[in-house]
């Protein structure tokens, strides 16, 4: 018998042997994971954080709020509490941000931001020992609304640091009264966009494929030369920018563009089709964008496929076209998923596309989370719409997985 | 002429092939065969054996010539109505099926009814001895075992006639000498029809009825495997069928079939004339490694010549010694390695003998 077992020395080597192996590992992939970890894990988690902890308001007026803690929230609050609140509303005048908190009250009580704006500018000229005394009378003459429940309401809301607010916004729901959650009135506008953007993603990903599909196919079984050839131009729209890509659809679709230009020319219409600025060119220039992420995955796939598969499918008896659904379409199917998934992923997240070619029509989720970004910077909402999407994506791969299985994922 | 086909099961008549209009890939190949002969084509690659084979099964379009199968010719037919059994290279088990489902893949496609498909599959499982690997997936096999169920999917449907594509070439020697066994047991047990396609002589000549040797797109002898390896129609197949010496010389002539040539350095070799030798014209003595001797000897010989002994390799169960006759010819000869073994040393001098019958010269 021989002895396999290390002599305490030659553990110690083997120790020092694997720390090194491992350090050098984490050397190769130490630039990447710094760099992911400040430009992409960082910003994503505060964003994340933001979508539901809003301490803005919290910070600018703290002791009404400890006032408002007390508050039955049925009635006006105690007098106590308005001449405090009107003691906060003279310091932030003179800070100067009168105007962030009209802005954060303003999002759940329409119509408050002019209300909190002037009061404030009021309670600026009032003497400290005024303020403390008579704090209600003064609100109520600075501005009749101070009498009615409601903005105080908003801004005890406001006020707490964790909401699900934004995430009940997200979804076009909102805390009602009592505590529960409900519907909100008016049109729903988030969620009728998140349906419309799966749909519009999943169309593209089956327009891809139809137009995909066969062309990889060909490629992997074309000649050497034909083969490397056409692949220049499946890569082509890779090496041109993508607002020029973007833009040439415009050229194209527009009213007075190429194709219309056709189509009145040969006379199957007298007046142009309104194809820009629709969902139908947001489809159709996405469709083009995306189509090698497809190609790409299918064709490698394909090229590892030997012709011997379906000659013996075809030896055995099996006509061409069954054939190819039972043999070679299941074999195909790890590019199939990869391209599939990179597809409706990618599609799900468009921005630029739609933006530029979409009209409102074509807008998509990442639009109005731009919009929310750029324009009524309500972060914080945009914050919640972008997980929302995160996490409708992430239950998407779940069930896929579940279905089809990530292992046969397969990119080359 | 039914009388002519009424044996001939499978028949090439003149078949050719060109890939690019230009130049023939396989030329005017004619080939009878028997109902249960096992016939291999044997060449090296580019010679157009697996073009045949493909012609055959229906994958490549033939050029001219025709091919029949039991009278008739299929040679217009789709590949999926010939009903001919294909085993590939890569085996082309199909990977998302298990072995059940690939053996029950061509009874589908017949509309076999369920009960017999499972009979028949649990049947030929047993067959190739693997009756309990039904339920796995080709991944999950050994190569030998790919192979046994590759041959198991090719036989199922009971056609009559079986391709094989170079079917062992993925295996190791010892797995391939079992395979080699097996591919025959069931041959003989089943009594099918083959056309095996193999680079590999030793295979050829183990397993088949006939051989084929290609090259250059011609066959250049057809026959079984003893008369191609004692009686090679030209120095090609002399060549490429086991290891050949060749001596070159002028014929200076010919009487009953044997030729007495003169070879350069003043020895005089009498050896079998092949077809086609002139007198007076050049030519190649063949002699295998084996058949030559050294002096002394027992054996009986006709031809004597005195070599040079350039050096020897001990292989195991032989020694491989090497000479130089006097214009410089290598010659290898192969010694049983037992106690009558010479032993020499670079530059002595020996004898070496043989029988005309042993060696064959051919013209060039």
């Amino acid at each position: 018998m021989t002895d396999n077992t290390l002599s305490a020395a030659d553990v110690v080597l083997a120790r020092r042997e694997l720390r090194r192996r491992k350090l050098s590992a984490f050397l190769f992939v130490a630039p990447l994971l710094l760099f992911l970890l400040f430009a992409f894990v960082a910003p994503i988690a505060t964003m994340l954080v933001r979508s539901f902890y809003n301490p803005t308001v919290a910070n600018l007026i703290p002791e009404t709020l400890e006032q408002l803690a007390e508050w039955d929230g049925n009635a006006l609050p105690s007098d106590a509490a308005q001449a405090v609140f009107a003691a906060d509303l003279k310091r932030l005048a003179n800070e100067r941000s009168s105007g962030k908190l009209a802005e954060q009250v303003n999002r759940v009580f329409p119509g408050s931001s002019s209300v909190i704006k002037s009061t404030a500018r009021r309670m600026r000229r009032v003497e400290d020992a005024d303020l403390q005394q008579q704090g209600r009378a003064l609100l109520l003459q600075a501005n009749a609304r101070w009498g009615d429940p409601e903005i105080w309401k908003a801004m005890a809301k406001t006020g707490s640091v964790y909401t699900p607010n934004y995430y009940l916004t997200a979804l076009d729901l909102e805390a009602s009264e009592a505590g529960g959650i409900q519907a909100r009135d008016g049109a729903k506008i988030y969620v009728t966009l998140y349906t419309k953007t799966l749909r519009v993603a999943f169309i593209i990903t089956i327009l891809t494929f139809i137009a995909g599909y066969p062309l990889a196919y060909y490629l992997a079984n074309a000649p050497t030369k034909t083969a490397n050839m056409l692949m220049v131009f499946v890569l082509l729209p890779f090496w041109t920018s993508l607002l020029v890509r973007t833009t040439a659809w415009i050229a194209l679709l527009q009213t007075n563009g190429v194709v219309n230009s056709f189509l009145m020319g040969i006379g199957v219409t007298s007046s142009p089709f309104d194809m820009l600025y629709t969902q139908f060119s947001t489809v159709l220039a996405m469709t083009h964008i995306l189509l090698p992420f497809m190609i790409l995955p299918l064709y490698s796939v394909m090229k590892g496929i030997d012709p011997s598969y379906m000659r013996a499918a075809m030896s055995m008896g099996d006509r061409p076209i069954p054939a190819f659904l039972k043999i070679y379409l299941p074999m195909t199917l790890p590019g199939l998923s990869a391209g599939a998934l990179l597809v409706f992923i990618i599609s799900v997240g468009y921005y630029i596309t739609p933006a530029l070619v979409g009209g409102t029509d074509g807008q998509m989720i990442s639009n109005i989370i731009a919009f929310h970004m750029q324009q009524s910077n309500n972060w914080e909402l945009a914050a919640a719409l972008g997980s929302l999407l995160l996490a409708i994506i992430l239950v998407l791969y779940w069930v896929y997985d579940r279905f089809v299985g990530a292992s046969n994922i397969k990119l080359g | 002429m039914p009388s002519d086909t009424s044996e001939v099961f499978l028949k090439f008549n003149n078949v050719k092939k060109s890939y690019d209009q230009k130049s023939l890939v396989v030329k005017d190949f004619s080939l009878d065969v028997e109902k249960g002969e096992f016939i291999t084509l044997l060449g090296p690659s580019g010679s157009g054996k697996s073009t045949v084979l493909m012609m055959l099964a229906g994958f490549e379009g033939v050029t001219g010539g025709d091919i029949s199968i039991a009278g008739q010719s299929v040679t217009r037919t789709a590949p999926y109505k010939r009903n001919i059994g294909m085993v590939f290279q890569n085996y082309a088990l199909f990977p998302h099926m298990t072995i059940a489902e690939n053996l029950a893949y061509p009874l589908q496609v017949r509309k076999m009814p369920k009960a017999d498909v499972k009979e028949r599959v649990n049947e030929y499982l047993n067959l190739i001895e693997m009756g309990d690997f039904g339920g796995r997936y080709p991944g999950q096999l050994s190569g030998g075992q790919r192979q046994r169920v590759a041959l198991a999917r090719a036989l199922i449907f009971e056609p009559t006639l079986i391709l094989m594509d170079e079917p062992l070439g993925a295996l190791d020697k010892k797995l391939r000498e079992q395979m080699q066994y097996e591919i025959t047991r069931l041959h003989q047990k089943l009594g099918f029809t083959v056309i095996y396609v193999t680079h590999d002589q030793t295979e050829a000549l183990s397993m088949s009825s006939r051989i084929a040797v290609f090259n250059d797109g011609v066959v250049q002898q057809c026959a079984a495997p003893a008369e191609l390896y004692e009686r090679p129609a030209n120095a090609f197949v002399a060549d490429f069928i086991g290891e050949n010496n060749f001596i070159p010389g002028k014929v200076v002539k010919i009487a009953q079939d044997q030729a007495t040539v003169a070879v350069s350095g003043g020895a005089t070799i009498t050896a079998v004339a092949s077809e086609g030798l002139r007198e007076g014209g050049d030519c190649v003595i063949s002699v295998r490694p084996e058949k030559l001797f050294i002096q002394p000897t027992s054996h009986a010989y006709d031809n004597e010549v005195k070599a040079e002994h350039v050096t020897h390799y001990y292989v195991g169960d032989f020694i491989r010694y090497y000479f130089k006759f006097a214009n410089g010819t290598e010659i290898n000869i192969k010694v049983l390695n037992d106690l009558a073994a010479p032993d020499f040393k670079e530059g002595d001098e020996g004898t070496l003998v043989w029988l005309t019958k042993d060696c064959i010269a051919f013209p060039t």
